[in-house]
């Protein structure tokens, strides 16, 4: 087991699927000889050369395409999009085409393609690299979503992402590319399927995914200053969602707080806030509460984009105020 | 090209043609739904590049026009007819209808409704081509209207740029639904505007299949042969509106009658004849035969298939027997702090 940075473990998890099949390859801007903007493919191009680690213009909705049309002849392509901003250009060839190729084939024909993005604001990158559009994602049929929060899910869900059949989308973040964390020094592969209690406790359930995970163990900590024993949850995967363990959580503590980076409006919270309604109603003590970002395009003010992202003391607040505490 | 194959090939035209009339018959009747988009008029680009491909070994993808495609590469037409019907026997069970025919079993790998679309997935199927180190190649049909298109420019330049084993054919048939090519492309002839991307390309009658077939067997040669893309243009013409609500209103009456002079049926047949190599009596024989296997074999295999049960509606949406290696659930071992 060692300690390794979130890009590494990235980098580690192309190079032994590289290793292990001839049929995978990588493809975007910047990946190759440049050794990528966040360095998840540095290395691999001097390693696997150009026709496997393949830089692209800067054509995002057609090498996304490029990279279906190859794993429906039984390639196995990981697409790196270099900002989640920019897979909207892909949008055609993500959801109008790989998302729905098996099933309007009636299920012969596949596109097993793993498409990597970073979502998320970061340092004043402005309105225009500071997209999170897990939403968008998660709401459509034929694609899975996953949103690994730390080292080990970065490595072991892109390994299994790679070899699962269906199209699968890793949003990723751009402030937890230097993260460390634990990884086991042998193969390891992590499911594309479930949540996961990263933080047990009984008086309050904190939901999080991807990097507002962090927010939530971060507000766990100071509840337990004051004594309050919250769960965290990391949802871990966006689609499908996992309503059993958000079920069982809820209704353990009775209280709910989703935290998401993104808008609230058809998001991520109101999503789970539903399957809490569906699932699991009669356990609760208090109405759930999102924690979410301001309804705005991402300012670039320090203090403007301060004001519109959550951070872990939202989080605590809400918490308080689902325990009656505020 | 012997004689015999020179009957088989005028055959298939009146074949396919007759499919799609007949395709008409059961919109009418409201057997078929959606959109349907008719091939009729432009038999001989498909008929004539197929011809010069091998099929079911290299990989062909088009648009929504797709019925004749898909049947020339190699889709059994009763699965095409039966999945128009919307029939759990049809080329995608019943769940893409006209416009979506597939069948990866002969490597047609799709009709496609965004326009423009296929080009990228044409040139990933050609790099998967190239990456294996086959023989094969991919061929990519789309109208004139698709090269309006960003994925056109995108996809060229990246073709161009790998070297991918990829055939783009231009069916110019002159309008995008209801607008002709002279008010939405500055460049009328499109091969013109490849050249950017330094692919190299040519424009040739299509009506004609004996051109069709020579040109573009010189256009594979060349994909097969490792020297790049290359796209080739035919001038075409759909005889029929751009699907069943269109009535033509933008065309004028002198200019679809030119065309329907230009019938590749009957140029073709009409070569045939007076080669001697059949006669009117065989024609109307073949006519005669086409209509009976239409009717009783692909038809009726429609007709009488079952329609998908209601239990199956989330079937195929991602893959039906996921390895759960890969897929969880998360035990609970598996959780960390």
């Amino acid at each position: 087991m060692a300690e390794i940075a979130y890009w590494e473990a990235i980098r580690r998890a192309h190079d032994e699927e590289l290793a292990h099949d001839r049929m995978v390859i990588a493809m975007g801007e910047d990946i190759g000889v440049a050794g990528g903007t966040y360095k998840a493919t540095s290395g691999l191009y001097q390693k696997y050369g150009a026709d496997r680690i393949i830089d692209t213009p800067i054509s995002e909705n057609s090498y996304t395409g490029i990279g279906i049309g190859a794993s429906m002849a039984g390639m196995r392509p990981i697409i790196e999009i270099m900002s989640i901003n920019f897979a909207l250009l892909a949008l055609d060839t993500l959801i109008n085409a790989a998302a729905k190729i098996r099933y309007m084939s009636g299920g012969r024909a596949s596109c097993p393609i793993v498409m990597r993005t970073p979502g998320g604001t970061a340092h004043q990158l402005a309105a225009q690299h500071s997209a999170r559009l897990a939403r968008m994602f998660m709401s459509t049929p034929g694609l899975r979503v996953v949103t690994p929060r730390g080292p080990l899910d970065a490595y072991g869900m892109l390994k299994s992402a790679v070899r699962c059949n269906d199209p699968v989308i890793i949003i990723e973040h751009e402030s937890m590319y230097n993260m460390r964390g634990e990884v086991p020094d042998t193969e390891t592969f992590r499911p594309l399927e479930g949540a996961e209690i990263v933080r047990a406790g009984t008086d309050v359930t904190l939901i999080g995914y991807n990097y507002s995970v962090h927010l939530c163990l971060a507000a766990a900590e100071k509840l337990a200053a004051m004594g309050i024993s919250a769960e965290v949850l990391d949802l871990r995967a966006l689609r499908p969602i996992d309503r059993d363990t958000i079920r069982r959580s809820v209704e353990k503590t009775h209280k709910a707080v989703i935290a998401e980076e993104d808008e609230a409006t058809v998001g991520v919270g109101a999503e789970i806030i539903s399957v809490i309604m569906e699932e699991c109603f009669f356990a609760l003590d208090a109405q759930p509460v999102r924690v979410h970002a301001a309804d705005v395009p991402v300012p670039y003010n320090r203090q403007l984009e301060k004001a519109a992202i959550p951070n872990a003391d939202d989080v605590l607040a809400a918490a308080l105020k689902v325990l009656g505490r505020v | 090209m012997n004689a015999s194959d020179q009957k088989r090939l005028l055959r298939e035209m009146i074949f396919y043609r007759r499919f799609e009339e007949r395709t008409f018959e059961a919109y009418m009747e409201r057997k078929i739904g959606g959109f349907l988009h008719l091939y009729s008029g432009q038999e001989a680009v498909a008929t004539g590049v197929l011809e010069a491909a091998r099929c079911g070994h290299d990989y062909v993808i088009t648009g929504y026009r797709d019925h004749i495609h898909a049947i020339k590469a190699g889709a059994p037409a009763r699965e095409v007819m039966a999945e128009l019907y919307g029939k759990e026997t049809g080329s995608s069970r019943g769940r893409g209808g006209s416009m979506h025919i597939f069948d990866p079993t002969v490597n047609f790998m799709g009709g496609y409704a965004l326009v423009g679309q296929p080009f990228p997935l044409a040139a990933g199927l050609a790099l998967a081509c190239k990456h294996k180190g086959t023989d094969q190649i991919a061929i990519c049909f789309l109208g004139d209207g698709a090269n309006n298109q960003g994925t056109f420019h995108e996809t060229l330049n990246m073709a161009s740029l790998w070297k991918l084993p990829v055939l783009f054919v231009c069916e110019n048939n002159l309008y995008a639904i209801g607008t002709r090519i002279d008010r939405s492309s500055a460049v009328t002839d499109q091969y013109k505007r490849v050249a950017a991307y330094n692919i190299p390309s040519s424009q040739h009658d299509g009506q004609d299949i004996d051109v069709v077939m020579a040109s573009a067997g010189d256009a594979v040669a060349h994909v097969r042969a490792g020297r790049g893309p290359y796209f080739i243009e035919f001038m075409t013409y759909r005889q029929r509106g751009h699907s069943m609500s269109d009535s033509n209103a933008y065309r004028s009456k002198d200019e679809e009658r030119e065309w329907l002079e230009r019938d590749p049926l009957k140029i073709y047949g009409e070569r045939l004849k007076k080669a001697g190599i059949v006669t009117d009596k065989d024609i109307a024989a073949m006519e005669k035969s086409v209509l009976e296997e239409i009717e009783n074999d692909i038809v009726r295999f429609a007709e009488e298939s079952p329609e998908p049960r209601v239990e199956d509606l989330n079937k195929y949406c991602l893959d039906d027997q996921p390895d759960p290696r890969w897929i969880g659930p998360l035990a609970q071992g598996e959780q960390h702090g």
